[in-house]
């Protein structure tokens, strides 16, 4: 319990130490969230969507979660660089223990960055329910989950940051783009429909959107399922794969 | 006494290199023993496998009577070490870092206040104590590594080149609190280092490896009889001789084996 207690700890201290990345990281989701909602926004009403701040502001908070939280779990390769990973992996504690925390820290830190959106997208004209608040942080907590899971497990295969890029253009950014959070999913192509079905994204950006817009088309009990299974088989895979580390 | 690390027909391969070759070798039960040898000689590979870092290609190794590939956790518990590249957390701070090791280690929350405390003051870092590692110079950032290195008081203590860049009056110190350690304790150090005269003074025995093989093995006055020098560095010199080509071929060797276990 302690081992997993410090090493969450110690993620929190270097979110909190680095207030360039807190600010940095808000810049995208900012811009996505003024230029695509305003830019968007009168095209949405007139093809009879409604308001298009009220559809887009989930799929911007579970964006910033996405990326939080890969970003975290990649680390893994900076501690590995930077050494630190070492010192972990000979202490005479279980990796389980050692990716658990890990990636409670990391899903921690991306929770805090996605509440910090949350608030932000308040003041840009999104209407939320806050009845449903708590529902919407345990999505908001399963996102983070899973995909720090994955991230964990990518950075425990690479062996440097060269392979990085390639995570990004075809996995992040097509999990990103392809999950509804920018776009209703009716009427797409049979092709792109069975990707975004896959997509975990879109069952964590449904969910936000039914909390937190009343939005939803999956309903939110299976939303909550599929995030549930998913992030326990991301975070088994993560565990697995990090145990097999060798520096 | 009791061999407490033993290794036997030990081989690493990665791909086309062979670091490590049919090396076999043992390290009795409290006993200061140097491992010695020129840049890309296979020590640091040798470490990492005695250390459950990396898994051997064939032969076995005995830690305190555990295998490091069949009991990589039993074997975490009973060493500490201090890597020859820089293991530190940047963004923290001395003490966090301190902290952090102590309670991966379980020391018990009483005396881990205490003996942090103890061991930045050996190293001289206690007023720095709560500034981020980032802004340390290198050779304080070596001292703090080594401090904790020491912090859960190992059954044996591997340095990997531990005093390599530090002033000769930081050095003593902290050969000194080592081999008081050693004697306290009882603790077995295992040691590389570059500074032949260190290894002399401190070193009971100490195994000489080239090319991923033993090549002398012996006290430092043994080995100075054997091939007739005055001093452990003539010694060294002679038994690992080589003209300079050979020296600059390996170097590209080490560079090759730094790089491959770089990227492990």
């Amino acid at each position: 319990m302690k081992t997993i207690y410090i090493l969450w700890k110690r993620q929190l201290i270097k979110y909190f130490r680095s207030k360039s990345r807190i600010i940095g990281s808000l810049g995208q989701p900012l811009l996505f969230l003024i230029a695509l909602g305003f830019g968007f926004g009168p095209i949405y009403v007139k093809a009879g969507g409604g308001n298009y701040i009220q559809f887009l502001a989930p799929g911007i908070i579970a964006m910033s979660i996405l990326f939080s939280s890969i970003f975290s779990g990649i680390e893994i390769i900076w501690d590995r660089q930077f050494g630190f990973l070492k010192e972990t992996l000979v202490a005479p504690v279980s990796r389980f223990k050692i990716m658990i925390g890990r990636t409670l820290g990391g899903a921690t830190v991306a929770l805090l960055q996605g509440t910090i959106v949350l608030v932000i997208t308040l003041f840009v004209g999104f209407r939320s329910n806050l009845m449903l608040l708590p529902f919407a942080f345990i999505f908001m907590a399963l996102i983070s989950m899973l995909f720090t899971a994955l991230g964990t497990a990518i950075a425990s295969m690479l062996e440097d940051m060269q392979g990085f890029q390639l995570i990004m253009n075809f996995l992040i950014m097509p999990i990103f783009f392809l999950s509804g959070a920018l776009f209703p999913l009716q009427g797409l192509p049979k092709a792109i429909s069975i990707i975004t079905l896959i997509n975990p994204l879109t069952y964590g950006v449904d969910g936000l959107r039914g909390t937190l817009a009343n939005l939803s088309s999956f309903g939110l009990f299976n939303d909550f399922a599929v995030l549930t299974i998913i992030a326990v088989v991301l975070l088994w895979v993560g565990s697995y794969l990090f145990s097999k580390i060798q520096v | 006494m009791d061999n407490i690390i033993t290794a036997k027909d030990l081989t690493k391969n990665f791909k086309d290199i062979l670091a490590v070759d049919k090396i076999s070798f043992s390290v009795k039960q409290g006993e200061i023993f140097g491992f010695l040898g020129p840049n890309g000689a296979g020590k640091s590979t040798t470490i990492k496998m005695l250390t459950t870092l990396l898994n051997p290609t064939s032969g076995e190794i005995s830690m305190n009577g555990f295998s490091p590939v069949l009991n990589p956790d039993k074997v975490r518990k009973i060493f500490g070490i201090v890597f020859q590249d820089p293991s530190l957390d940047d963004d923290l701070t001395a003490y966090e870092n301190m902290e952090l090791h102590g309670v991966l280690y379980s020391v018990p929350k009483n005396i881990l206040k205490q003996r942090i405390e103890q061991l930045l003051n050996i190293v001289e870092l206690n007023d720095r104590r709560n500034d981020v590692v980032k802004h340390f110079s290198g050779g304080m950032k070596r001292r703090l590594e080594i401090a904790r290195g020491l912090l859960h008081h190992p059954k044996i203590l591997f340095l990997d080149e531990p005093t390599l860049g530090l002033d000769p009056q930081t050095r003593n110190h902290i050969w000194d609190y080592i081999k008081e350690l050693n004697k306290s304790e009882s603790i077995t150090v295992f040691f590389t280092t570059h500074y032949m005269e260190e290894a002399d003074r401190i070193a009971n025995r100490v195994v000489v490896i080239d090319h991923g093989k033993i090549v002398a093995q012996g006290t430092p006055s043994e080995l100075k009889k054997q091939t007739g020098t005055k001093s452990l560095e003539d010694a060294f010199i002679a038994v690992t001789e080589r003209d300079i080509r050979s020296e600059e071929s390996s170097n590209l060797d080490m560079m090759r084996i730094r790089r491959k276990m770089f990227r492990r």
